[in-house]
């Protein structure tokens, strides 16, 4: 399969804290590649990278090489917000804009890039990325109403239809579960099987059976070091490092 | 075992006293505060509300030595001043308030927030002083235009702190999710950020505007009041304060109920600006979410 997104190299800071140290990876199109590894590893920042969100925090820093498609995203010509639009993030915590409608949540990715659209587009836009977010069937008879008037899980899917109603390449998702119970957690990663069709997927998690029960690839990521990548089995059956054995078997520390 | 109940229930009681104790000192401090504005505002509408007949709100000020007469000119007035205020201050207070809460830690950032909190400390007077030298010196005369540019300056300060508080509020997450969309920086925070922090912004401009309505001293020496109609933006213009310390310092025994007259009105309209918020933000200043 090819590559979507090579890493090299890649160090990020916080100040001068360096909190991801020298990675190289390769992430492979149409598949889940999971981040696991213990809090404060360098995780999520790692992933931040990969989109150039890092930076967005002040004091924060990258260098290194991130490859989308051949093409380097931290050269100096490149725009951020354009590396933004091809390799969209879902966080942590579920973030619809309070102020907007649950359909408008999902369009706001286009409205707010300046992209008009009539009303019969847009009713195809939220309806496609909801269906695609298989949250359609719950919410379809109240799209005017708030996105804050939805349980947490389905906010989190709203969210994730927000994302791909941009029509990113890549989809990042920082612990899009951590804030959920099981059930939504379930729809989540039935979504994500569903989604690798069509995305790349990077996703973080705290969560050693969701690397488990989803992911293709497995990164384990100790002290900002990429300690070992490879397939999903082996590194949860037959890992070669003895640090990745101790924290999958939860012996760590 | 029946020493520790009875320990317990002694202590119980101690707790029981020392609540009932300190409940009834907040109670009393409760009262120690509200007595006054019930006694201003009880004592405005005994004084006051019998001068207030139609003529108040539709007629002009009468000539000394004839009885009757109204403050019309004054009541447009005031509007005209805290509308052109308004149209003045909150586009720049807004602007501000947005750029110190998005800006954060910037040398410029913190000067001008230094310089909003010394501008809220200028009285009242120094700020008409300003506008004196500014507005009325250049321009020849008293005029509409420098008493809202006085009352602006008093404006800018509020409205761009409770701004910034305001769009500080806004979760760091929805800025995040907006980037992360591919939204440029601007978008953001215009339409997202902004967006969110709309309904305590809209209460900030609200609750300054309330504040310059019932400002006296800068407008002394700026729109400077006017016994006749006038609109005029480069005229001297009425305003209610203003008359009212006009008539309330007058020896005329007519004139001084105008004043307690014009005192309520003007007590009316910044208690209405300000039930209106809450009416508007559900009981309290509600923060965005």
């Amino acid at each position: 399969m090819a590559d979507k997104i090579l890493v090299h190299h890649l160090t990020a800071w916080f100040g001068a804290v360096r909190a991801v140290h020298d990675i190289d990876m390769n992430i492979q199109d149409n598949n889940i590649t999971a981040i696991i590894g213990p809090s404060g590893c360098g995780k999520s920042t790692f992933v931040r990278c990969l989109n150039r969100m890092h930076e967005v925090i002040v004091g924060a820093r990258a260098e290194g090489e991130v490859l989308l498609d051949g093409e380097n995203i931290y050269a100096t010509e490149v725009d951020p917000v354009q590396v933004r639009r091809r390799i969209g993030m879902v966080f942590q915590k579920p973030t619809p804009f309070p102020t907007m409608s649950i359909e408008d949540n999902v369009a706001a990715g286009l409205k707010l890039n300046g992209i008009t659209l009539g009303r019969s587009e847009k009713d195809q836009v939220v309806e496609r990325c909801l269906k695609q977010a298989a949250l359609w069937e719950e919410v379809k008879d109240r799209l005017r109403a708030h996105g804050g008037s939805l349980s947490g899980g389905q906010q989190q899917r709203l969210c994730v239809a927000r994302a791909l109603a941009v029509e990113p390449e890549v989809l990042l998702m920082d612990e899009p579960c951590s804030a959920l119970d099981p059930i939504s957690t379930a729809r989540i990663e039935e979504l994500l099987l569903e989604l690798k069709a069509n995305y790349t997927i990077v996703i973080v998690t705290h969560n050693m059976q969701q690397a488990a029960r989803t992911a293709d690839m497995t990164a384990f990521l100790y002290a900002g070091d990429l300690i070992e990548f490879g397939e999903t089995r082996q590194i949860f059956t037959n890992p070669t490092r003895r640090e990745t054995e101790d924290y999958i078997t939860g012996r760590f520390g | 075992m029946a020493v520790a109940t009875l320990a317990l229930t002694r202590y119980y009681q101690y707790r029981k006293a020392k609540n009932l104790v300190m409940m009834a000192l907040t109670i009393f401090a409760t009262v120690v505060t509200l007595t006054p504005l019930f006694l201003v505002l009880g004592y405005l509408l005994y004084k006051g509300a019998s001068s207030i007949n139609l003529a108040f709100f539709t007629r002009l000020p009468a000539p000394v030595g004839e009885v009757g007469g109204g403050m019309a000119n004054a009541i447009v007035g005031t509007f005209e001043l805290v509308i052109l205020a308004a149209l003045m201050g909150v586009p720049v207070g807004v602007g501000a308030g947005i750029y110190l809460a998005e800006h954060r830690g910037t040398r410029f950032a913190n000067a001008v927030r230094f310089a909003a909190d010394v501008m809220m400390g200028v009285p009242s007077i120094v700020v008409g002083i300003f506008a004196y030298a500014v507005v009325v010196r250049p321009m020849g005369g008293f005029s509409a235009i420098a008493g809202a540019v006085a009352l602006a300056t008093i404006m800018i300060p509020l409205v761009t702190r409770t701004t910034e508080e305001m769009v500080l509020l806004v979760p760091h997450e929805l800025r995040e999710a907006s980037l992360a969309l591919g939204v440029s920086r601007w978008r953001t925070t215009l339409s997202v950020v902004a967006r969110t922090a709309m309904g305590g912004i809209m209460t900030g401009v609200i609750l300054a505007t309330a504040r310059i309505a019932g400002e006296t001293a800068p407008l002394l020496f700026t729109a400077f009041g006017n016994h006749f109609w006038s609109t005029s933006l480069k005229g001297p213009i009425a305003s209610l304060p203003v008359q009212v310390y006009t008539y309330a310092i007058s020896p005329f025994a007519d004139w001084q109920r105008q004043a307690w007259a014009g005192a309520l009105v003007l007590t009316a309209i910044v208690l209405a600006l300000e039930l209106g918020v809450r009416a508007v933000t559900g009981g309290q200043a509600k923060a965005p979410r």
